[in-house]
């Protein structure tokens, strides 16, 4: 198990972000900060209804300064740009970093789940990876933030005094008490720091 | 590419299974197996892949049991109604024109899928001149769709759907209910041949006028996507019709161009 300390902003390449009830607000204070040079590919999930459209890439695509789209399956995952998970399907990771969906049962009453997205790229990514969970109102995330940290990826979560419901990220604390917790200014100003150049 | 132990160990079994089984999930997207094979593990009490690899080859009730994981897709009837709803707006008109029609619904699973098409046919007045391929490898799935029996509980979700999807009259008309589960007409399912089929391994069996193959592209690679579709293409007429699941596309597809979107949101494809 490797430390928070051995992170460095250089060998992310991936940026997983879990969020549930408060979370387009939270998005919201961090996506449209990132600069237009911001390296790592961005993967967020988003608990949402799953019978309509999710609205994310049309609410955040106008308001960033990189590509912001709906994950689809079998997509390579590409650089500097910003991934939704599409509303009723799990969103994955395969080992040539694609992303693969399915359609299996809910995951903490959730599809997608963050757990399915965290896990399976604690599988692939290792170390290469960052998870960051905010605001929300049931555990999901918890056990993935866990996976991610015995990988070896660094875990940010929201400090709970700061997120619109605790549930969630006090979860994860409770799972993975050394995660790093930050504000969410905190949150998007270390973001922006990885960029190119 | 990393590749774990665990996903060393499940290639491995997946060999074993088809060598001693012949069912092919060497293309499956591993990822998706790796979770199913997760669960299977706490299922069996297994602390390694290659500990359930020995008890599958020495026990082929093992295998029953394993398949249930790997395989069985828990759908809903209309699933997606807007699909259902675009079938009969864009596609049936174009079925009508043919004075009888064969339609392959594969990867049916327990047949929620194939139930819905024939109410949709029925209303349609197309059921009495069309003849339904429902194909799966799960035997156990299949003799679950034979029998048109769903749990009750099921059944208030499914009749949202069917309003959503532009049913005509109430979903009770077409089954009834007894000990807690809604047995759907038999009528329905005499227009049908259920059978055991592999997209991985088995060939083309008729020529057919519409495919219905949903949510189950996204659990294979793309090399077997390739093989599914290609199928597909080769089983379609000229001008024939593919439904896919709703976030399944033909774009990372080598045979995309041999189709073209006639529905972009309900991924309504037509053969050139």
């Amino acid at each position: 198990m490797r430390a928070a300390s051995t992170y460095s902003a250089n060998a992310i390449d991936v940026v997983l972000i879990g969020a549930s009830a408060g979370g387009v607000e939270a998005l919201g204070a961090i996506l449209p900060q990132l600069p237009s040079a911001f390296r790592p590919a961005l993967v967020a999930v988003m608990h949402l209804p799953p019978d309509r459209p999710s609205l994310l890439p049309e609410i955040f695509g106008p308001r960033c300064a990189i590509p912001v789209k709906e994950a689809e399956d079998k997509e390579p995952i590409a650089a500097g740009t910003i991934y939704f998970a599409p509303p009723g399907y799990h969103l994955q990771i395969e080992s040539d970093r694609t992303f693969v969906l399915s359609a299996d049962d809910p995951v903490q009453f959730s599809r997608p789940s963050i757990d399915v997205l965290f896990e399976t790229a604690s599988w692939v990514l290792g170390s290469s990876a960052l998870g960051i969970l905010l605001t929300g109102a049931n555990a999901d995330g918890a056990r993935g933030i866990q996976a991610l940290h015995r990988a070896g990826a660094a875990t940010w979560i929201q400090d709970p005094r700061t997120a619109m419901v605790t549930t969630m990220p006090e979860a994860a604390l409770s799972l993975t008490p050394s995660s790093e917790v930050m504000t969410l200014a905190q949150i998007a100003a270390r973001l922006t720091e990885m960029k190119e150049g | 590419m990393i590749t774990s132990d665990f996903d060393m160990e499940l290639k491995l079994l997946l060999e074993a299974i088809y060598h001693k089984y012949h069912y092919d999930f060497r293309d499956y997207a591993m990822v998706s197996l790796h979770r199913r094979t997760e669960q299977a593990l706490i299922k069996f009490g297994c602390s390694t892949v290659s500990q359930l690899q020995d008890l599958v080859l020495r026990t082929p009730t093992a295998l029953t049991e394993l398949l249930r994981y790997f395989t069985v897709q828990v759908s809903e009837m209309f699933r997606d109604p807007s699909y259902y709803r675009s079938l009969r707006e864009e596609v049936v008109p174009l079925l009508k024109t043919y004075p009888s029609l064969k339609v392959w619904i594969a990867g049916c699973s327990t047949g929620e899928e194939f139930t819905s098409l024939a109410i949709l046919f029925r209303e349609e007045g197309l059921l009495d001149r069309t003849l339904f391929y429902a194909t799966d490898i799960n035997p156990e799935a299949l003799r679950i769709a034979q029998t048109g029996v769903y749990a009750l509980d099921r059944i208030a979700g499914f009749s949202d759907n069917y309003r959503a999807a532009g049913g005509k009259v109430s979903l009770s008309d077409y089954y009834t209910a007894d000990y807690g589960a809604a047995r759907f007409d038999r009528s329905l399912r005499s227009q049908v041949i259920f059978s055991d089929h592999s997209l991985a391994t088995d060939s083309v069996f008729s020529e057919v006028h519409l495919v219905s193959c949903r949510n189950v592209l996204i659990y294979f690679n793309r090399t077997l996507q390739d093989r599914a579709v290609g199928l597909f293409h080769d089983a379609l007429v000229r001008k024939g019709f593919l439904g896919l699941g709703s976030k399944e596309s033909l774009r990372f597809c080598s045979r995309a161009d041999a189709f073209i979107e006639l529905v972009h949101k309900d991924r309504i494809y037509q053969r050139r």
